[in-house]
C-alpha cells in the first residue's frame, strides 16, 4: 500500500510540473491558436536562470528562504522576457499568415534557443543544488512523500488558484477570455489584443520557469535538452485535457503524471513513455477534442 | 462628424473599396445600402480599424483616425455592432455587457448605462447570468447593441442588425435604434441589406455597388428613385 501511495504522490509531483508547463501551451493556443513549440525551451531557460541565480545568491551568503524566493522571481522574470521576445520576433509578424508559418517559426525558435544555451552554457549535464531542504516534520512520511514533492504540490496549487482568480476576475483576465473567444470582437470593444497576447506569453513563461526551477531542484541536474522532453509531455497533457482549456490542461497533466508514475512503478521505467502516449492516442480516438475540450461547432 | 475621403481598402491583393467618400453629420442616422459583397461591411471594418484602408483618409471630428489601432478608435467613441453579432459565447450576458464598457472607469456611469440597456431590453436582465452563446438570434442582437451602448459611443456603426431575425423582432430592434438616436443623441451609421427598412429610419443614404458609391441622397429621395426601387426595394 505504501508503494502505491508513494507512486501516487510521485505522479502528482510530475503532474504538477507538467501542469505548470501545459498551462502555457494551452493559454497561448486558446488565444492565438498556435502550438508554441518553443515553450519547452522557455522552461529550460527558466531552469538555467534558476541555477545561475541560486548559485550566485548562495555564494553571497543569502539565507535559504531568500534564495528560493529570489531565484523563483528571477527565473520567472527572465524567462518571461524570453517568452515576450519570442512572440514579438517570431510570431507577431506572422499573425495573419497561414497557420503553418508560425508553427514552423516556433520549431525554429525552439531549435535556436536549444543551441543557443548549448553554446552559451555547456552540452553536459550540470548539477543543480537541492533548494528545498528535508523538513524534520516530513521524516514520518519519508518512504511516501519527500519534502520537495510537498513543496512542489503546494506551490503548484497556490499558483493555479491565483491564475484562476486572475483569469476570472481581473480586467486583464476578462480581456484574455474575450480575446480567446472572438479576437475581432475583442478589438471592437477596445481591447488592445497585442497587449493581451504579450501578457499571455509572459504569464505562461513565468509559470514554466517556476516549473523548471522546481523540477531541476527535485531531480538535481539540468542540460540544454530538458525542455524538449518536458515540452512534449506537457503538450501531450494539454491535448489530453483539451487544448485551449485551462482546467483541461491541469487535469490532463495529473492524469499523465499518474499514468507515468504507475507505469514506471509497476511495469518498468522503460515503458513510461509508451503508456503516456498510448493514453494520448486512446483519448484522441474516443474524444478528439480532449477530456474537457469543446467540440468545435460552427453555428451559422 | 465622420468623413471618409477616397478610401481604398484591400484584402490581400483584392480591392474591396474604391475611392469611397462619404460624410456622417452629428446626430443623424445614415445608411449604406447595397448588394452582397458590395463592400458595406468592409467600409465599417475600415472605419473601426480592423481592416485599415490602404489609401485615403478617415476623419473623425476633423482628426485623422485611419492609422490608429482598433482600440484607440473605440476610445474616441466609435463603436461597432458587427455583422453576425459576435457575442462572446462563453461569457455571461452580464459579462458581455461588462466587456462593452472595457475602456471605461466611471463605475457609476457604467451602472447607470447598464440600467438603461436593461430598460431597453428587459429580457437581457432576466438572462444576465446565462452564457451569451445560449441566447436566441434576436436576443443576441439585443445583447450586441447593448454591449456597444455600454461604451457610450458617439457614433454607433451597425452592420445588418436585421440579419436572420423574425420581422417582429426586426421591427422592435429598429424602433430601439431610433430611440437610441433620439434619447442618447447617438449618431448612427447603419448598414443594411433590407434597404426598405433602412431607408425608412435613416435621414440620408448612400448606395454602394462593387466597392464604389454610386448614389447618395436624402432617404426619402432614394426611396422614390426608380433605379433604387428596381435594384434594392423590389418594386
Amino acid at each position: 500500500m505504501d508503494y502505491f501511495v508513494e507512486l501516487f504522490f510521485s505522479g502528482l509531483t510530475r503532474g504538477s510540473i507538467y501542469a505548470l508547463i501545459a498551462l502555457g501551451y494551452t493559454m497561448v493556443y486558446g488565444i492565438i491558436g498556435l502550438i508554441n513549440f518553443a515553450h519547452g525551451e522557455i522552461y529550460m531557460i527558466g531552469a538555467f536562470t534558476a541555477l545561475i541565480v541560486s548559485t550566485v545568491l548562495s555564494i553571497m551568503g543569502f539565507p535559504l528562504p531568500a534564495i528560493i524566493i529570489l531565484t523563483a522571481l528571477a527565473a520567472a522574470i527572465w524567462a518571461s522576457a524570453y517568452g515576450y521576445t519570442v512572440e514579438k520576433l517570431a510570431y507577431r509578424p506572422l499573425r495573419n499568415a497561414p497557420r503553418l508559418s508560425p508553427l514552423i517559426s516556433a520549431i525554429g525558435m525552439s531549435m535556436f534557443l536549444q543551441n543557443y544555451v548549448l553554446l552559451a552554457q555547456t552540452p553536459d549535464f550540470l548539477p543543480f543544488p537541492a533548494l528545498i531542504p528535508d523538513f524534520a516534520f516530513m521524516e514520518r512520511f519519508a518512504g511516501v512523500i519527500g519534502s520537495s514533492d510537498l513543496v512542489i504540490l503546494i506551490t503548484t496549487t497556490v499558483i493555479m488558484i491565483l491564475l484562476t482568480l486572475l483569469i476570472k476576475f481581473t480586467r486583464t483576465g476578462k480581456a484574455m477570455r474575450a480575446t480567446a473567444q472572438d479576437r475581432t470582437m475583442a478589438m471592437l470593444v477596445g481591447i488592445n489584443v497585442d497587449h493581451v497576447i504579450s501578457v499571455t506569453f509572459i504569464l505562461g513563461s513565468a509559470l514554466a520557469a517556476i516549473g523548471g526551477m522546481l523540477i531541476a531542484s527535485h531531480i538535481g541536474q539540468i542540460n540544454f535538452y530538458i525542455g524538449f522532453i518536458a515540452g512534449i509531455k506537457a503538450f501531450t497533457a494539454a491535448v489530453l485535457g483539451g487544448i485551449g482549456s485551462i482546467p483541461g490542461a491541469v487535469l490532463g497533466s495529473f492524469i499523465l503524471g499518474l499514468t507515468e508514475s504507475f507505469a514506471t512503478g509497476y511495469v518498468s521505467s522503460d515503458y513510461e513513455d509508451v503508456f503516456a502516449f498510448s493514453l494520448l492516442v486512446l483519448i484522441l480516438i474516443f474524444r478528439p477534442s480532449g477530456l474537457l475540450g469543446k467540440a468545435t461547432i460552427e453555428k451559422v | 462628424m465622420l468623413e471618409l475621403r477616397e478610401v481604398c481598402t484591400y484584402y490581400g491583393n483584392i480591392q474591396a473599396l474604391r475611392d469611397i467618400s462619404l460624410r456622417v453629420e452629428e446626430g443623424e442616422i445614415i445608411t449604406l445600402i447595397g448588394a452582397n459583397g458590395a463592400g458595406k461591411s468592409t467600409t465599417l471594418m475600415s472605419i473601426s480599424g480592423i481592416v485599415p484602408p490602404k489609401r485615403g483618409e478617415i476623419l473623425f471630428r476633423g482628426r485623422p483616425i485611419h492609422e490608429l489601432s482598433a482600440d484607440r478608435i473605440v476610445a474616441l467613441g466609435i463603436c461597432q455592432v458587427p455583422e453576425g453579432r459576435h457575442i462572446f459565447p462563453d461569457l455571461t450576458v452580464a459579462e458581455n455587457l461588462d466587456m462593452g464598457a472595457f475602456l471605461r472607469r466611471d463605475r457609476k456611469g457604467i451602472a447607470r448605462d447598464l440600467d438603461y440597456v436593461y430598460s431597453l431590453f428587459p429580457i437581457l436582465r432576466e438572462r444576465r447570468n446565462q452564457p451569451g452563446g445560449n441566447l436566441s438570434g434576436g436576443e443576441q442582437q439585443m445583447l450586441a447593441i447593448s454591449r456597444a451602448l455600454m461604451a457610450r459611443p458617439q457614433l454607433l456603426l451597425l452592420d445588418e442588425p436585421s440579419m436572420g431575425l423574425a420581422p417582429l423582432v426586426t421591427r422592435q430592434i429598429f424602433e430601439i435604434i431610433r430611440q437610441i438616436n433620439r434619447e442618447q443623441n447617438t449618431t448612427i451609421f447603419l448598414v443594411e441589406q433590407n434597404a426598405n427598412l433602412a431607408l425608412k429610419v435613416a435621414d440620408r443614404g448612400y448606395v454602394l455597388e462593387t466597392g464604389r458609391i454610386t448614389m447618395h441622397d436624402r432617404a426619402g429621395a432614394l426611396r422614390a428613385n426608380r433605379d433604387v426601387q428596381r435594384a434594392y426595394l423590389g418594386i
